[in-house]
């Protein structure tokens, strides 16, 4: 996994920032940007890993589209790390493929 | 328990249902405004209401003018409720959301879907790579959260919203390592063909054209009509290869934006299994409505770029349009011309659009791509997946479901479902209304079990 920063935010006077916890690190980041931006400005670049083949995954959308942000919050899996805000104190983690997708399958009757 | 009512639920909180807001309660209708997003605004207008001044400066004028439309908003009296997820909708009008951890019921006399739209899939080599996003997903970051790109960063693609991108990352101080931009030299030819419209749409016209030439300004390079476009990298984005002027070249970057439009987020409108048509000027499904907007004959009437691309000003007005007309059908009157007034403006503004739909048209090997390519990124399932299926039967989209899971990933179908169509049309040598799109049903987005609880 990268640790390459894809994208960075300019420190503003008078932001208020809130504490992240991501795979056992800890990011400052500011208050209310979404989790996937917060991941995306410290250098995570790959969040999941693909069902099928196990392939590196990032964000692609930032708009609730892709499903490709998904990570587990809090102990909830399968969340958009793009549409939930960051909140002081959050534990995330990254969302590995299959066995928690099938769990976001039923806990979301997300089946056809 | 008795469900809450009201005369309008508005879906979605962009132009299109901001403004459909504020003129329906201006007539005097109860309205609610449901939008999954946090903060009023849509694409468009993010966080429109609490940008910093120096972000406002580098978005522009244009963005700023949302202002207006967010006050008159707030105004209005609507019954904003930010961060509520419509995962459910009938065609009489019975809303299901999902809004702080708990799943709701509300119903109206009359709902407007005005849910916008999304950027068009872009399948080529390597596109489903950490490090490649949508150009209009590094704009919601630039928008939401000030975040600029941190290393070498390509832009690639066509359309008004990549411009739009390269010229506020020039204002914010953002190298741009190229602009590989896929329109070719034939389709400006083309384009004239529908400058009748352009020529009453001129402003807007040149305030695009503007923007291209600041960018090449700049001194960023600029790559015109290239084509076959291929992301370079195995773990990661390391650049992007592209056929220009009858050679082959790379740029390395470790972020490379695509972008080739937008498209109708059509899910709520195909999960009522509403009819829809081919738009064969857009490449993409459209509701089939009336005039206004209404669904056949539900209670549900679709507005702004969810009922085909329109641009934001042009959402706003026909947002206003449907609420007239939502208001006249539960029996309420309408001030005499205002929907002449608004009928004129709506003509204004799509003026343009045959002429930046021909103009900016995507390349067909960009929708249509080679076998190796990934089309469903859920269940990877690629092009060439596609064409052995139909060798073996598959007619359509929900065929191809059975065969190899193609769109039955957790995005149901959004991010694959326009190339599933066409690369089965194609290989079928069919139009795309006979290959159809797949059948979606409710939930329209995943609810987490405590919902119900
Ligand atoms: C990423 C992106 C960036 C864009 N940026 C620009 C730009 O800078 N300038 C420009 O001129 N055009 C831009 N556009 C084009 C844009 O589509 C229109 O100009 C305009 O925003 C359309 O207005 P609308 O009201 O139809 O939809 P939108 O503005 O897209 O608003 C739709 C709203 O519906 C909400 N929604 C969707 N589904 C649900 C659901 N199931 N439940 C609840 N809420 C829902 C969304 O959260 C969103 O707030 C952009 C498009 C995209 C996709
Ligand atoms: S990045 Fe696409 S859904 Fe979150």
């Amino acid at each position: 996994m990268t640790t390459e920063t894809l994208f960075s935010i300019p420190a503003s006077a008078g932001q208020k920032m809130v504490r992240i916890e991501f795979e056992g690190e800890t990011f400052q980041v500011p208050e209310g940007i979404s989790v996937a931006a917060a991941l995306l400005s410290n250098g995570r670049g790959a969040f999941r890993t693909s069902i099928v083949g196990g392939a590196p995954r990032a964000p692609y959308c930032m708009m609730g589209i892709c499903f490709e942000c998904l990570v587990e919050i809090d102990g909830i899996p399968a969340r958009q790390g793009c549409m939930t805000p960051v909140r002081n104190g959050m534990i995330i983690r990254r969302q590995p493929g299959a066995p928690s997708l099938k769990a976001l399958a039923s806990g979301g009757r997300n089946e056809h | 328990m008795n469900t809450e009512t009201t005369d309008l639920i508005v879906i979605g909180s962009g132009p299109a249902g901001m403004a459909a807001a504020a003129e329906a309660r201006a007539l005097g209708m109860s309205v609610c405004v449901l939008d999954e997003q946090r903060v009023i605004g849509g694409q468009i207008y993010r966080r429109i209401e609490d940008t910093p001044e120096a972000l406002r400066m580098i978005l522009g004028k244009d963005y700023a003018a949302g202002s207006a439309l967010a006050d008159e908003f707030r105004r209005s009296g609507a019954d904003y409720r930010p961060g509520a997820t419509v995962w459910n909708l009938s065609g009489d009008g019975v809303v299901d959301y999902v809004a702080d951890g708990g799943s709701r019921t509300i119903s109206a006399t009359n709902v407007l879907i005005a849910t916008g739209a999304m950027e068009r899939p872009f399948p080529i080599p390597g596109w489903t790579l950490p490090g490649v996003m949508g150009a209009g997903a590094a704009q919601i970051m630039l928008k939401g959260a000030d975040a600029r790109p941190s290393g070498p960063v390509v832009l690639a693609g066509c359309g008004p919203l990549l411009y739009l991108l390269a010229w506020q990352y020039l204002r914010a101080g953002v190298q741009l390592a190229g602009l590989v931009d896929t329109t070719p030299f034939s389709a400006y030819v083309a384009a004239l063909g529908k400058i009748q419209g352009a020529v009453r749409g001129r402003k807007d016209l040149i305030k695009g054209l503007g923007l291209v030439s600041q960018v090449r300004l700049a001194r960023v390079p600029v790559y015109s009509g290239a084509k076959s476009l291929e992301i370079l990298g195995r773990d990661m984005a390391e650049g992007i290869r592209f056929q220009h002027k009858g050679k082959s070249r790379e740029i390395a970057a470790g972020l490379v934006l695509l972008h080739q439009g937008v498209v109708p987020n059509t899910q709520l409108s195909w999960s009522l299994r509403a009819r829809h048509g081919w738009d064969a000027g857009q490449l993409c499904w459209t509701p089939v409505t009336d005039e206004v907007g209404r669904l056949g004959q539900t209670a549900v009437y679709v507005a702004g770029d969810s009922r085909g691309i329109v641009g934001a000003i042009a959402s706003g007005v026909q947002g206003r349009l449907a609420a007239l007309a939502m208001h006249e059908r539960s029996g309420g009157k309408v001030p005499p011309g205002r929907r002449a007034v608004l009928e004129r403006q709506l003509a204004r503004h799509v003026s343009l659009r045959p002429f930046l739909d021909r103009l900016y048209r995507p390349l067909d090997e960009h929708r249509i791509p080679a076998d190796d390519v990934i089309v469903c990124r859920c269940e990877e399932v690629t092009a060439g997946d596609l064409r052995s299926y139909v060798d073996l039967g598959c007619l359509g989209p929900n065929q191809a479901k059975s065969f190899g899971r193609c769109g039955m990933g957790p995005c149901q179908g959004r991010l694959c479902g326009l190339t599933v169509t066409e690369v089965i049309a194609a290989a079928r040598k069919a139009a795309p209304e006979e290959v159809g799109y797949y059948r979606i049903r409710p939930p329209i987005k995943p609810i987490h079990l405590g919902s119900f609880s």
